[in-house]
């Protein structure tokens, strides 16, 4: 996957700018970086969701787009209505719809793959409830099933840890591993900090451009942090967290301070 | 005993009306189903009122009024769209400036015909009682055709509608089909305006679709169950209709409105009898 010199943005705002990126096959990649800064927009570029305004996307070997049924693309929880009359099994059978085409009703086959895909998340027995029903942590196994059954070579997940249990984390992480092991590529957007540092092989620092691409020791570089986050840390101990971040709210409030890390101090 | 029911099979004009009300309530079922999950009904409004210009016009120049209302209903759809983007408008916005603009035109070149014009009037209110047998014909080959449209891509619109940026970026060709469904509308609202009117038209769309939304969590069971209500209450509004001496248009409007409120007010019970008293603190 490689992006060169891109930039792309809504209305006439930019919201990346000379995006130059390569993702090698079979990396298991985070991107993290602040609110605003890109990260949801680079994952719609690779999707092929929205053009860049200049540049190339070339994904999976193919210009953006051309190679879609080999991606699966996994919203932000935000963006369900989870209210829709759709059973778990329903939504991983969807995975299924694109490589079916018009015509085709779902088969032995199909089955067989939603229900194995069910069954790697732990989903095999709610496979019958309506996903408004879920817990959160369920309703993202549910939407990494439907990728899962659509068998592909890249996952693209916006947020699949944001607002999850601890157990689905790990699972949910311990599957993607094992997907990209398998030579699958996997590239997902992260508020959590913690978990792209344990999980992800590869990470990508984005505030409105690259700042930094490298191993995920990279998340723990304060000259990273400081660079892509603009300042906002929260110190506690040792260990860094992000203020700047309306989804981030995993530390209880109350007595603790924070400051403004200021670049010219270092 | 059963003369009630018998008595009006015996004319022609009643068993044409029967079974047009009952496939203008099917495909309407079908079609509103996508629209109440997509949110869709406003537009769906919108659409049937936009097409009365075109029929007014068709019925000037005497040609097809259902070649008029589809282009008038399309041309507003695809207006609709434009003005929402180039103009930087909500959605809603610019349908209400839309559609009362070419109801209006419609009204407008309506008065302006001097003699008395009551086919005109059929056209807002419904009269299925007055369809002829050509006019049924084409109502059941435009029906067939909407729902065979369905039948190839049920699972791609559905796909599309819960999930736009997974199915799109999965290789569906998303809008191309959101193009689709508005076009399946505007061809469902042609088809219906004998039956119940332009003004009427969106409680056929929307009503059997937000009952069975109240009784079912399942796709597939929320369209068997408007499309039963589909078929059920045009037949129960036309014979009440019938013996009421009422508007057949408003009649079936008004059965599936009761059954809609009876089904919220049962569900409105059982849940309240469901919810455990809590023991007080």
């Amino acid at each position: 996957m490689r992006l060169v010199d891109v930039v792309a943005g809504y209305d006439h705002r930019p919201a990346l700018e000379n995006i130059d990126l390569e993702i090698a096959a079979g990396s298991l990649v985070a991107i993290f970086g602040p609110n605003g800064g890109g990260k949801s927009t680079l994952i719609k570029l690779i999707a092929d969701l929205i053009q860049p305004w200049s540049g190339s996307v070339e994904v999976l070997g193919e210009p953006a787009g051309r190679a879609a049924q080999r991606i699966a693309y996994v919203p932000q929880a935000e963006l369900v209505d989870w209210s829709f009359p759709v059973s778990v099994w329903d939504v991983a059978m969807m995975g299924r719809y694109p490589r079916l085409g018009p015509w085709r009703r779902p088969g032995p086959a199909d089955r067989d793959a939603v229900a194995a895909a069910l069954e790697r998340v732990g989903m095999g027995k709610l496979r019958s409830s309506q996903i408004g029903s879920l817990s959160g942590g369920q309703r993202r196994r549910a939407f990494l099933a439907r990728a899962i059954a659509a068998e592909p070579d890249l996952y693209l997940l916006d947020e699949p840890v944001t607002g999850v249990d601890v157990t689905t984390q790990e699972d949910l992480m311990a599957l993607l591993a094992s997907e990209t092991s398998g030579g699958r590529t996997a590239i997902a957007t992260t508020h959590d900090l913690a978990a792209a540092a344990e999980h992800f092989s590869t990470v990508v620092a984005l505030n409105q451009r690259v700042i930094a691409v490298g191993p995920s020791s990279l998340i723990l570089d304060p000259d990273v942090l400081s660079r892509t986050y603009g300042g906002h840390l929260l110190v506690l101990g040792n260990q860094a967290v992000v203020m700047d971040d309306a989804h981030h709210h995993d530390s209880a409030s109350g007595g603790e301070q924070h400051f403004h890390e200021r670049p010219e101090r270092r | 005993m059963l003369t009630p029911v018998t008595e009006p099979l015996g004319y022609d004009f009643f068993l044409r009306a029967l079974l047009a009300s009952a496939i203008v309530g099917v495909v309407c079922a079908v079609i509103g189903s996508y629209m109440v999950l997509r949110g869709l009904a406003f537009m769906g409004d919108a659409l049937a009122h936009s097409a009365f210009p075109g029929v007014v016009v068709a019925y000037l120049l005497k040609g097809p009024f259902y070649l008029g209302a589809a282009a008038a209903a399309v041309a507003t759809a695809v207006a609709i769209g434009w003005v929402t983007r180039r103009g930087n408008l909500r959605g809603d916005t610019a349908i209400g400036v839309l559609f009362a603009g070419m109801f209006a035109l419609g009204v407008f070149l309506f008065s302006l015909i001097p003699n008395y014009v009551g086919d005109l009037f059929g056209f807002l209110f419904g009269e299925v009682l007055g369809i002829g047998l050509a006019d049924l014909l084409a109502l059941v080959g435009l029906s067939l055709a909407v729902l065979a449209v369905v039948a190839i891509l049920w699972k791609e619109l559905l796909y599309t509608t819960f999930d736009p940026l997974g199915a799109a970026a999965s290789g569906l060709p998303v809008a191309a089909l959101d193009y689709l469904l508005l076009a399946l509308i505007a061809v469902t609202i042609v088809v219906s305006l004998q039956a119940v009117g332009i003004i009427l038209v969106v409680a056929m769309l929307v009503t059997p679709a937000a009952t069975a939304q109240l009784l079912t969590r399942s796709f597939g069971r929320l369209l068997a169950v408007a499309v039963t209500i589909g078929v059920i209450a045009p037949v129960v509004g036309l014979y009440a209709s019938y013996w009421l001496n009422a508007a057949s248009g408003a009649t079936i409007v008004l059965v599936e409105t009761a059954l809609f409120l009876v089904v919220l007010l049962l569900r409105l019970q059982i849940g309240r009898r469901n919810e455990a008293p809590e023991p007080a603190t």
